[in-house]
């Protein structure tokens, strides 16, 4: 008799303190904000978000500037979209989360307005756009609905963090070969009038790549990615 | 005229697709075969010549500097335009709701074909981003801005169904293992876009 109450008020308080033991940053958490760096990067075999991926990936900065904004975003949808997952009409949730999602890009776009006027008018509309960037409203359906506050927000900053790190490469060859330059900073030597007055690569002969400034070379750089990608990581390969 | 002009820019001078890589992430996934990329893409024509208009129509009475001088003389101050991502992703959401709705009543062959590309469309960056360039381009009217919006409907549907027939073909041919699938699809669209950078040279 003694034993059976002893197991009963046991077995609850075991539980709950096993549920709270698991660290911050456990195994599982880890993973969560590692994986999408490579495995499961969101635009190399997630296929989400490449819009935005390609449009804005001239310069660095913008690209940069951008990543960030995507990140804030994702972050705090995921974590607002699981605080509210089970009132949340299934019929509807698509309108709640573009919602939730278009609130904080509003945020996001009056910021950059504030702070960073220049990149936001380079950026335009793509701004806008991170509503229906599908990154955004992908990783809500399949992970911030059926998940936990804190893993929703780890999970956005990771697929943020792969969306960010795919326009970083891209971003680096196409100032690098289509301009010449780093952040706006002349990297390769200063290209003058003529050969005489150039310095660096430039006095050798060597020209800018126009091509990797127009739109298609973005779309170019992100084959070539994804070739590279997964001849390393052969488990990606898909059937044809 | 203008309209004429408006129509063949929007289509090919201006590509969603090849200019300003609008809706890819669906141009890339339901690409796969012909049939289910001409649903997606008259499913997107459709939306597309709907929102536009009415979001036009939303941007000049609501939302613009000024827009709400047609209140009286104390509104005319008020810039609502800070609001416009939200109104529009609104109109849109529930006109594909409600497009959705009416489709399914009215013409169930229709719907059929249509039936689950529609609700995929409320998150096309496309057709938000027809409403923010409509917004951007500063229309003279609501004729203008239905142009634009069918046009780029147009193209979009254009490119979606050049590349599904190329998928489709390039089935049978041997390419190397790490470039199928998404890389392959990727060069043959920055291959395209550079094809339809010719029509830049157009002046109309």
């Amino acid at each position: 008799m003694a034993n059976k109450k002893d197991n009963k008020e046991k077995s609850p308080l075991v539980l709950f303190v096993a549920e709270e033991k698991e660290p911050l940053f456990s195994k599982k958490n880890r993973k969560l904000l590692t994986d999408p760096l490579d495995d499961n990067n969101p635009i190399t075999v997630q296929v989400l978000g490449i819009c935005s991926a390609l449009a804005i990936t001239v310069q660095l900065k913008p690209a940069i500037v951008m990543a960030i904004a995507v990140m804030a975003v994702m972050a705090f949808a995921n974590m607002i979209i699981s605080m509210i997952r089970n009132l949340i009409p299934n019929r509807i949730r698509i309108i709640v989360q573009l919602v939730v999602v278009a609130a904080l890009v509003i945020l996001v776009d009056q910021v950059l307005k504030a702070f960073a006027y220049d990149v936001s008018k380079e950026l335009s509309v793509f701004v806008g756009l991170i509503i229906t960037n599908c990154i955004v409203m992908g990783r809500l359906e399949a992970f911030a609905l059926g998940n936990g506050v804190w893993k929703s927000f780890l999970d956005g900053i990771g697929n943020a963090a792969g969306y960010g790190l795919i326009l970083v490469i891209v971003a680096f060859f196409r100032e690098l070969l289509g301009s010449g330059k780093l952040f706006g900073f002349e990297v390769l030597g200063h290209k003058g009038a003529t050969l005489a007055e150039s310095t660096g690569l430039y006095a050798l002969g060597y020209e800018n790549n126009g091509l990797m400034l127009l739109s298609p070379a973005a779309l170019l750089v992100v084959g070539v990615l994804i070739w590279v990608q997964r001849s390393r990581n052969r488990k990606l390969i898909e059937k044809n | 005229m203008d309209y004429v002009n408006l129509f063949v820019r929007s289509i090919f001078i201006e590509n969603m697709v090849f200019a300003y890589f609008l809706g890819m992430c669906s141009y890339l996934a339901v690409s796969k075969t012909v049939n289910t990329a001409v649903g997606l893409g008259a499913a997107v024509i459709f939306v597309l010549s709907i929102t536009v208009p009415i979001n036009f129509l939303l941007d000049n009475y609501l939302l613009r500097p000024g827009a709400l001088s047609w209140m009286g003389e104390e509104y005319a101050s008020i810039d609502l335009s800070f609001l416009s991502f939200i109104m529009f992703i609104a109109v849109i959401a529930s006109m594909v709701q409600l497009v959705e709705m009416i489709v399914e009543r009215f013409a169930p062959a229709l719907y059929g074909a249509l039936g689950i590309f529609l609700p995929l469309i409320a998150v096309n960056c496309a057709i938000l981003g027809g409403s923010l360039f409509m917004q951007q381009k500063d229309f003279a009217g609501i004729g203008e801005a239905a142009t634009y919006g069918l046009g780029s409907g147009i193209g979009w549907f254009l490119a979606i169904l050049a590349i599904a027939a190329i998928r489709e073909k390039i089935t049978y041919s041997n390419v190397p293992a790490p470039l199928r699938g998404l890389g392959i699809t990727f060069i043959i669209t920055g291959l395209m876009a550079l094809g339809f950078m010719s029509f830049m040279g157009i002046k109309l």
